[in-house]
């Protein structure tokens, strides 16, 4: 039996749509459910004020400082790591197999799952570099993780800078080095600026590599050394052990609200770069 | 930079670029030895085939836990991949271009979500719902299928585009000007050609369905078992590892570390595939 191809092609239709609406809907539902459920209990005094009784009543204002200290630490270590790596790859050498080998191994360490994170970053920095339960060592484990998004994103950015750019560079007398800094990097800033945005949105949600690493103490930082919790860390605590339903949601929603800024930035920054270009 | 030359810059770039590949090694290293000489203190057969998890009595069998990584796995590969590839096309073979350059974005938000806010959304809807609907305890095998096929959507949709809109157009106008309905392109010609890289983004998303950890803790259930039906209580190796790794010590923590190994390795294995799938697509070009 033979189906008439304009049929075949009116019902591929329908079912291609609905499934991509069906997946709009999913996101639509996620954020509206913890947006409606978590808003009410979020106000000046529930950013502001510090967790009482474990976080059953009271606010979450340590747990905001640990979701902005470990990413911020995290970027600083791995954004110059990233990019220079990107810089050497693109700029400084043809295709090898040393690079092959390296773009393996960024590819192979941007697979390996947060929970191994978790792991590698307790046994070789909290035990074996006795840093404890720090921010230090949740930040080093979160530097890791996000090393190859910042490589993959610096090295498109840098690409995507005309030859043009380093020819008429080149042609003024200027060195590789004088190239890169004066005319690549500055050219290329927005996608690389992208990419870390992007790594933050990754590190504030983590949770696996963080609880781990960073701990989940509910003082204030007042060291490197100090134990934090992160908003993440925090929500999943309230939630898995039922501690408050109310705060937990109050939670969510600050977390969803906080990356949803910073993904919709690093996407503006991204169309805008993208627009300059074209 | 008269301070080192530039011969200097090269070399300390040079140094740098091994940075994430070192990382890399390093976590390999750590990861194996800790876990490994427990594997071969305890036997990698009854390490690996016994279903006799029981730390306190010195017992480590990982079967069950294996049994539902693989299992959950597949039940994301079930609810997640056909959605995703759907997507995918409709984006990049109906949608006209406007359309898509929202939609796409929009949809990788589903990356940015937090794990435990899915992980939580299965618990206060998912689950009540697959309780009353269709029994059990609700928090199952079942239950995470469903949130990490969700969770693996954006990984397949936005490598499946990719690799769509690299077929030539050509190949597309050929088989138009043949006569050929837009749907008789797409699954005759734009399928097939780009049929590597749909198959790399599917695995890529396996990879991210048995490494995650959160989500599945708070929705499978948790308890030790080898699943008899999708709405039993399972147990996956992440699970394993990050419930008992706040208090385990001794052979248990090893044990744990050995877990992490055999799911090091299972990744290692599924992404290594994706990048040769990956690379055939870029070779094809």
């Amino acid at each position: 039996m033979r189906i008439n191809p304009r049929h075949t092609q009116k019902g591929a239709v329908i079912i291609l749509g609905g499934a991509t609406i069906l997946v709009l809907l999913i996101l639509a539902f996620i954020i509206i459910f913890i947006l409606e459920k978590g808003l009410p209990v979020v106000n000046l005094q529930f950013l502001s004020s510090k967790p009482r009784d474990l976080g059953r009543a009271g606010g979450i204002f340590p747990t905001i400082i640990g979701t902005i200290i470990l990413p911020v630490v995290a970027l600083l270590i791995a954004t110059p790591l990233g990019v220079f790596t990107s810089v050497y790859l693109s700029e400084y050498t043809k295709e090898t197999t040393l690079t092959k080998v390296i773009r393996f191994g960024t590819d192979c360490l941007a697979g390996i799952p947060s929970i191994i994170f978790g792991l590698f970053g307790y046994i070789f920095f909290v035990i074996t570099l006795q840093m404890g339960w720090s921010i230090l060592a949740g930040s080093l484990t979160l530097a890791v993780m996000v090393l190859p998004t910042i490589i993959r994103t610096s090295e498109e950015a840098i690409r995507a800078v005309p030859k043009v750019y380093r020819e008429v560079s080149f042609s003024l007398g200027a060195s590789g080095w004088q190239t890169v800094k004066k005319v690549i990097l500055p050219n290329a800033l927005p996608g690389i600026v992208t990419g870390v945005m992007l790594s933050i949105g990754r590190s504030i949600g983590e949770t696996a590599a963080v609880i781990f690493t960073a701990g989940s103490s509910l003082r204030i930082p007042t060291t490197a050394f100090d134990s934090v919790r992160t908003m993440a860390v925090h929500f999943y605590i309230l939630a898995r052990e039922g501690i408050s339903q109310e705060n937990a949601y109050g939670t969510a929603a600050t977390l969803i609200i906080a990356v949803l800024i910073i993904n919709l930035t690093a996407y503006w920054l991204m169309n805008r770069f993208i627009a300059r270009r074209g | 930079m008269k301070l080192v030359g530039e011969k200097g810059v090269r070399r300390i770039l040079m140094t740098v670029a091994f940075s994430a590949i070192s990382a890399l090694l390093l976590i390999t290293l750590f990861i194996i030895n800790e876990g490994l000489p427990f594997i071969f203190r305890y036997g990698l057969k009854d390490f690996l085939l016994s279903s006799d998890w029981n730390p306190a009595a010195g017992k480590f069998g990982i079967f069950p836990m294996i049994t539902a990584s693989l299992w959950v796995t597949f039940g994301a590969m079930i609810t997640g991949a056909p959605l995703g590839v759907a997507v995918a096309i409709f984006l990049s073979e109906y949608a006209p271009r406007p359309m898509m350059k929202v939609v796409k974005p929009t949809i990788e938000l589903l990356a940015a979500i937090p794990s435990v806010v899915y992980g939580f959304i299965g618990v206060m809807v998912l689950a009540p719902f697959i309780r009353s609907y269709f029994g059990g305890p609700g928090l199952s095998l079942l239950a995470g299928s469903i949130i990490l096929g969700i969770m693996i959507l954006p990984t397949v949709i936005s490598i499946s585009i990719d690799s769509i809109m690299a077929v030539p157009r050509s190949y597309r106008e050929g088989s138009l000007a043949l006569g050929a309905t837009t749907w008789q392109t797409i699954h005759m010609i734009t399928i097939k050609a780009s049929k590597s890289g749909i198959i790399a983004s599917i695995i890529l998303g396996l990879g991210r369905a048995v490494g995650e950890t959160m989500a599945v803790i708070m929705v499978a259930g948790n308890s030790v078992n080898i699943p008899h039906s999708a709405l039993d209580s399972v147990r996956t190796l992440t699970a394993n590892i990050a419930l008992e790794m706040s208090y385990a010590t001794g052979m248990h923590r090893q044990a744990l570390f050995a877990t992490g190994v055999v799911l090091f390795v299972g990744i290692i294995i599924l992404n290594s595939i994706a990048s040769v799938a990956l690379r055939k697509r870029t070779s094809k070009r």
